[in-house]
């Protein structure tokens, strides 16, 4: 651990940390400049977290050799760590994208709507950058608490009665949340002694089996918590009217903020449940099936029943969340690496879904959405206004949304060009892959489920999408200025970039489940690391 | 005799806790989560063991039987706790007085149940 390299661990965090406090100095009237400051910020961290990446890639694929960060220069088990791994540097860059597209689109009009908005948005960015590089189990709950902190500020941004009813819910839910996840970690605590993430892998064979019962529970009780931020069925009825009242680039974020749950569940439950944790191996797997399966039929139930584009976006969330919670449950391999490639498209896509439901919604009067609904059950108006429609043109505006509009539809249900093709394809190619074996109930269920809510995505979609791009044109073409629409484009080409460079995405992802499969590695890595200095006797500052 | 007692406490903050939170005022959500957190508290710091009248920090380094100290890391986290739910309580309490003054009603719904 010598040399600048070694320190790019933490700039993630301090990064946006300094900038964030440097940017709550500045009046609140300059925000050109936040603005750029902001922005370099963001691009500084994209730029770090891939040569992050790019570091964590380098090491072999058994994860032996993980990258580990000794704050205050304390040896594992008794200081903090931070440990960057493939799994981690992937969630880096993922949030350091969506925080690009996601300041970008601020920039155009939202960072007027309320005070300081810059520095909550890089305190909510070093919060997840925190949270997922963290190898300690309570400074993952300190990364949490700060990135939901900034996240309540981001959801009242903008102010109104609907923001702070939403954001009431949400506050409270998330406090609930909060001391669940205290009382699991200090109970893991209280049975194993520590609270490093890969000391308690190390620990978990040798508990008796009166501890290893205490253990389950406190796992049980910090799942829950982590389910709760993911949005699993039945702690998620929050999350759609969360997501739908808060701003567009503040929904953006929100949708790697779900996924965070996701992270930390899959993080955990493979290191510490992983094949050699005894009789505590796999535990709950069953659960996550079974739960992940009933957030994706609420979420598809919900995405059919919304009345409005960012309600749907919301629900989506869901279908997602549930489905990458149901993919963990089912603990294989393969499936863990289509699970990755699939977190990934759908975040860009419900990221760039929520940055374009607030640019369609200009095309479109509010009543739209509820009359798509009703006029489908009832039938009507189907005979009206067909005749003069022919040869308007439609100007540019309108095709670049109605094109982006559509790209998502596809990208959210999954069909090609784009990558959530290749992610639900890679998912039920590699649940069907058994050796041998009959395929389980289970997963037919799952097959089912995963078909169905695309399909459900696919109609609601094309519902709302007739509703607001082939309904008249009147007169009212929607202000969309260039830094609003190259976000959701950008995000969507990433999209579509992951198509094109599926193979090494996809070999990228494998690699990360090797060593997600093989804990060991992730453990002996933590634990072997030496201070820095020891061999010279004197710590360097 | 003290471990009684401390889970007595323990559970009788939960339930009240869970009890307020499920209430449809404002005010009661608020003290039904600080009730909540007393309750996290305590349960953290009995996670460190009861220990009666016995140092957390070592005297000296060397040949220290760790029995006759208390464990020092809970009491950390459980100052890091009390401050983080402080500040978040603090927080809730704005959010709650906005929703207050812009609702008009203290109903955590926004709007009063239709009598």
């Amino acid at each position: 651990m010598t040399g600048m390299l070694d320190h790019l661990i933490i700039v993630p965090i301090l990064l946006p940390l300094v900038s964030g406090a440097v940017m709550l100095l500045l009046a609140e009237r300059r925000r050109a400049l936040k603005g750029g400051i902001g922005l370099a910020t963001t691009v500084a961290l994209l730029i770090v977290s891939i040569v992050l990446l790019r570091l964590a890639d380098t090491s072999p694929a058994d994860g032996s050799a993980v990258k580990v960060y000794q704050l205050g220069n304390w040896p594992a088990p008794f200081g903090i760590v931070l440990v960057l791994d493939r799994l981690s540097a992937l969630m880096l860059v993922l949030t350091s994208v969506l925080g690009i597209a996601a300041l970008l689109f601020s920039l155009a009009r939202w960072h007027r709507a309320g005070p300081r908005f810059h520095t909550i948005f890089q305190l909510q960015l070093m919060g997840l950058n925190g949270a997922f590089l963290t190898g300690d189990l309570f400074n993952l709950f300190v990364f949490f608490e700060a990135l939901l902190a900034a996240s309540y500020g981001l959801v009242l941004h903008g102010d109104g009665i609907v923001r702070v009813r939403a954001g009431l819910a949400y506050v409270a839910i998330n406090l609930t949340a909060s001391f669940l996840f205290l009382i699991g970690a200090s109970l893991a605590y209280g049975v194993t002694g520590t609270l490093n993430m890969a000391d308690l892998a190390a620990r978990i064979p040798a508990l008796s089996s009166g501890d290893a019962a205490l253990f389950a529970a406190a796992a049980a009780i910090l799942g829950t918590a982590f389910l709760m931020k993911a949005g699993a069925w039945p702690l998620n009825f929050w999350l759609p009217t969360t997501y739908a009242a808060a701003s567009a680039p503040a929904a953006a974020m929100f949708a790697i903020m779900s996924k965070l749950g996701v992270y930390v569940i899959l993080r955990l439950w493979m290191l510490v449940f992983g094949p050699d944790a005894g009789p505590l191996a796999g535990f709950g797997g069953g659960w996550l099936l079974v739960g992940g399966m009933l957030t994706i039929m609420f979420g598809t139930v919900g995405v059919l029943a919304s009345q409005s584009l960012s309600r749907l976006a919301g629900c989506s969330v869901l279908v997602s969340s549930g489905t990458l919670i149901a993919a963990v449950g089912t603990g294989d391999g393969a499936v863990i690496g289509a699970t990755l490639f699939y977190l990934v498209s759908s975040t860009l896509g419900i990221a760039a879904f929520f940055l374009l439901v607030e640019l369609v919604e200009r095309i479109r009067d509010p009543g739209a959405d509820v009359l798509a609904v009703t006029m489908e059950a009832y039938g009507e108006g189907e005979d009206e206004g067909l005749a003069d429609e022919i040869g308007i043109a439609i100007p540019a505006t309108i095709a670049t949304l109605g094109g982006s509009f559509i790209a998502c539809a596809l990208l959210l249900a999954g069909l090609p060009p784009f990558s959530g093709f290749i992610a639900k394809f890679a998912l039920m190619a590699a649940m069907l892959e058994t050796d041998g074996t009959a395929v389980q109930a289970s997963t037919w269920t799952m097959i089912g489920l995963l078909t169905v809510s695309g399909l459900a995505t696919l109609i609601a979609m094309t519902r709302s999408g007739i509703s607001s791009f082939w309904a008249r044109i009147d007169d009212r073409v929607p202000r969309v200025r260039i830094i609003e629409m190259a976000p959701v484009l950008a995000l969507l080409l990433l999209a579509l970039g992951l198509t094109v460079g599926g193979g090494p995405t996809m070999r990228y992802m494998e690699a990360t489940t090797q060593a997600l499969r093989a804990p060991q590695g992730y453990v002996t890595g933590v634990l072997s690391t030496e201070r820095v200095g020891s061999a010279q006797g004197r710590a360097n500052p | 005799m003290m471990e009684f007692i401390f889970a007595l406490a323990v559970g009788i903050l939960t339930a009240s806790g869970v009890w307020l939170l499920l209430r449809p005022r404002t005010f009661q959500v608020i003290i039904g989560l600080s009730l909540l957190s007393y309750a996290v508290n305590l349960f953290i710091f009995g996670m460190g063991r009861l220990r009666i009248g016995v140092p957390p920090v070592l005297e000296n380094a060397e040949a220290v039987d760790p029995a006759f100290y208390a464990d020092p890391l809970p009491q950390a986290l459980v100052l890091t706790a009390i401050v983080i739910s402080f500040a978040m309580t603090a927080l809730f309490l704005v959010v709650l007085l906005a929703s207050r003054g812009l609702t008009g009603t203290d109903h955590v719904d926004g709007r009063e149940d239709a009598q």
